[in-house]
């Protein structure tokens, strides 16, 4: 495996050691947790397919998002705005479920085992999630790699990283080497935003914990408020790994997995050689 | 060596996600090792909520200001057999609590003597395991003092709530351990929203063990017996849904 000269800084075409066995490994599993947890979720979801703000809601509550449908149509309806999904949502291949089998794990209706596949697994994003978090603070990887510079941050600088993401010029050469500061704000974001609050939204939807810790309740506005915020997390969550995969396939696929995979990178060569 | 391991170990983990996101889940779903290992889950769940949380800490309790102006009813709602309707018919005059099992004293008590005694009023919150949740105002008889008046053995582990309704013939029944049993908030609730509890409800008697969901929370209660052991009751799993669909025991989460 060719590995950077010593005598120059690593340019266009070199092979990288870019990401650490810790990341790697994270990567991966909390990759299989947060699919699992998505498609159980989604499952359990579909038990009772309506969401509500405070700390009741029930069938003669008023939802401000539900998924139903009619008998012949699927719908999605937010507060007052009712858009049709059948085929998708609501009504898919003649079954009236919220989120269609395809999607959900079991793909039957099964509450029971879809919160026993939820509950398993995310212990698989906790465990995991913690020690990450601790090594990488230890390991220095948030402080260097993950945090923005506030270089970074300047509005001209964030600015011209969101125009070359939408003309899709990534970085190459020795610049390619480190996250740019959209990669970073969204990893940030869902590391120590998205990730912590999906955790904590779920357990402020436990009875048990509830009562041992009723801070909980304070700080989501209620169990049905926790729930309505653990399913837009969720929803947010599922955007973020859509647009990291396209982002992965636009930015060449193969030399992506293999660095996530054995942690090798091979810089993108300089757009002018 | 080990980065053949490796790839190896990585190419299986792409297959299992692979497989998952196809039909196939449901076969690996099924089987029983994934079943088991699930399992695992379950218990240690249940394990570390005991470890990190304060297990005599009191559900909260809510203003009437915060109750639900309509609070729905589930499951069976007008239990099938003779007996129970002639009961309801009467208002429940005949009717008696049974109090049985590993105790000394058994007990067979009326509604009018369960409602002259003390009772507690709190205004609580009912989730369902499907996610919708209900605050509601319930009155009863602490469990405790059902407990104590038949003196529970110290030979009993489970106190088990057998009720007048069933799915499909098979009797609802419920099961909490003697934390849960002996703790303040775990009534026999014969009041609902300042009126006596409606059959819709679970008349004449409804228990109530805030902190866990609401297939806890059994209705129609005619019995209520101290055990050892769930093994030789229904098909050994705590209740009804435990045993039906494998809803978990421990519904504290």
């Amino acid at each position: 495996m060719a590995t950077q000269p010593i005598d120059r800084l690593p340019a266009g075409g070199d092979l990288i050691y870019r990401q650490r066995r810790a990341v790697r490994a994270w990567h991966w599993l909390n990759a299989l947790a947060v699919i699992v947890l998505l498609m159980s979720g989604m499952m359990i979801f579909n038990a009772h397919p309506h969401l509500y703000w405070g700390q009741y809601g029930a069938n003669n509550d008023m939802p401000w998002l539900e998924i139903g449908s009619d008998g012949e149509r699927g719908y999605l309806r937010v507060a007052s705005i009712t858009i049709p999904t059948t085929g998708v949502l609501g009504l898919a291949g003649g079954e009236e479920r919220a989120f269609p089998p395809l999607v959900t794990i079991p793909s039957g209706y099964n509450l029971a085992a879809a919160r026993q596949w939820h509950f398993f697994f995310a212990w698989l994003l906790v465990v995991p999630g913690l020690l990450f978090w601790f090594w990488g603070f230890i390991s220095r990887h948030v402080q260097r790699d993950l945090a923005p510079t506030a270089e970074e941050l300047r509005p001209t600088s964030l600015w011209q990283d969101i125009k070359d993401h939408a003309r899709l010029r990534f970085h190459t050469g020795e610049a390619a080497r480190r996250y740019n500061v959209l990669q970073k704000l969204s990893y940030v974001g869902v590391i120590f935003g998205l990730l912590p609050i999906m955790v904590l939204t779920g357990l402020t939807m436990s009875p048990g914990i509830d009562a041992a810790w009723p801070w909980l309740l304070d700080l989501y506005g209620g169990r049905q408020s926790a729930r309505s915020i653990h399913f837009i997390c969720a929803a947010l969550l599922a955007a973020f790994i859509v647009v990291h995969l396209v982002m992965v396939l636009l930015a060449g696929p193969i030399n992506e997995l293999r660095s996530i995979t054995t942690g090798w990178y091979r810089l993108p060569k300089e757009r002018d050689q | 060596m080990t980065l053949l391991t490796r790839r190896r170990l990585i190419g299986s983990l792409g297959v299992g996600a692979g497989g998952l996101l196809l039909s196939g889940c449901d076969r690996i779903a099924a089987s029983p090792k994934v079943q088991d290992v699930l399992g695992l889950g379950e218990g240690l769940t249940m394990r570390a909520q005991r470890l990190v949380t304060d297990r005599t800490a009191l559900a909260r309790e809510f203003a009437a200001s915060d109750m639900s102006p309509v609070f729905r009813t589930n499951g069976n709602t007008m239990p099938a057999s003779d007996a129970y309707q002639a009961h309801a018919a009467n208002g429940f005059a005949d009717w008696r609590l049974q109090v049985d099992g590993l105790v000394r004293r058994p007990q067979k008590v009326s509604l009018a003597q369960i409602r002259a005694m003390p009772a507690r009023t709190q205004i609580t919150r009912h989730d369902c395991v499907e996610g919708w949740s209900a605050i509601g105002k319930w009155t009863g008889l602490p469990l405790k003092l059902a407990l104590d008046a038949a003196g529970v053995l110290p030979s009993a582990r489970y106190v088990v709530f057998h009720c007048a309704d069933d799915f499909d013939g098979a009797p609802y029944y419920e099961s909490i351990d003697l934390i849960d049993a002996y703790h303040p908030q775990t009534i026999l609730a014969w009041g609902m929203n300042d009126q006596l509890l409606s059959v819709g409800h679970g008349a004449p008697l409804r228990l109530r063990v805030e902190r866990q969901l609401g297939y806890k929370q059994a209705k129609y209660v005619m019995r209520v017996e101290a055990v050892d052991s769930l093994a030789r009751i229904g098909a050994g799993k705590g209740g009804y849904w435990e045993d039906s669909a494998d809803y978990q025991w421990f519904a504290a989460i």
